[in-house]
């Protein structure tokens, strides 16, 4: 299956990309998403969305997910 | 009957004074119908954790972003029995003393409309996939960039 990533943010700048397509032979979680794609460990303030919603690492992805991972937030 | 809802994400500039004149005179409030209009502006400073902050660029999740107002705003507008509400949001290059974001929120009773308007801009501050990137520039004119932490409300 086929996933796409979105980062942003400070995560993008440290990953060097904001959207990358991905295959998975197998159904994975988020987090083995993010092991996936970056060489450091679990940030602790990594947050995530799941076709844009708030998601957990252990949430199993599917084919056609949009998987973001983001810094906290801060609007307003 | 439920509230009208409106959410913008713009990335040009904006007067929130204007904006708001413009929303309630162009909106389907009826006169005499509601009996309190609360809202918030914030605007950028050129100062922040103790550094001169000469720019901002703030980036959002675009989808995500909407889809997360959209769904507090309803939920905000049936809570508090709202009869508008109006959000609009600056992305993009942003310079000191320009407006960030616009919150109003029409209401027949004062506690309503506060609360309401309260309760999305907390939403914004902690939720809403909105990330800002300071330019910071020192007393020797070097400039340099940080990534906003959500400490200073």
């Amino acid at each position: 299956m086929v996933v796409t990533v979105r980062t942003f943010a400070g995560f993008r700048e440290e990953l060097g990309f904001d959207r990358k397509s991905i295959y998975l032979p197998k159904p994975i979680t988020v987090e083995g998403v993010w092991e996936l794609i970056s060489e450091s460990d679990l940030p602790v303030n990594l947050l995530c969305a799941v076709n844009k919603e708030y998601a957990l690492l252990d949430k199993m992805v599917a084919d056609g997910d949009e998987i973001a991972f983001f810094p906290p937030v801060n609007g307003g | 009957m439920g509230a009208e809802v409106l959410i913008e994400i713009r990335q040009q500039r904006f007067d929130p004074w204007q904006e708001l004149a413009r929303y309630q005179n162009e909106s389907g409030l009826l006169p005499g119908s509601y009996g309190a209009c609360a809202t918030f502006v914030g605007a950028m400073r050129d100062f922040n954790q103790g550094e001169n902050v000469r720019e901002m660029v703030l980036e959002h999740y675009a989808g995500m972003t909407e889809k997360l107002l959209i769904d507090h705003a309803e939920a905000l507008a049936l809570r508090h029995d709202l009869l508008e509400l109006l959000i609009l949001h600056r992305v993009g290059r942003i310079l000191p003393n320009d407006s960030i974001v616009l919150v109003a929120a029409w209401s027949a009773h004062r506690e309503a409309a506060l609360d309401a308007c309260r309760g999305m801009m907390e939403y914004l501050k902690s939720q809403a996939t909105f990330w800002k990137k300071e330019t910071l520039v020192d007393s020797a004119d070097s400039v340099r960039q940080r990534w906003v932490d959500n400490v200073s409300g």
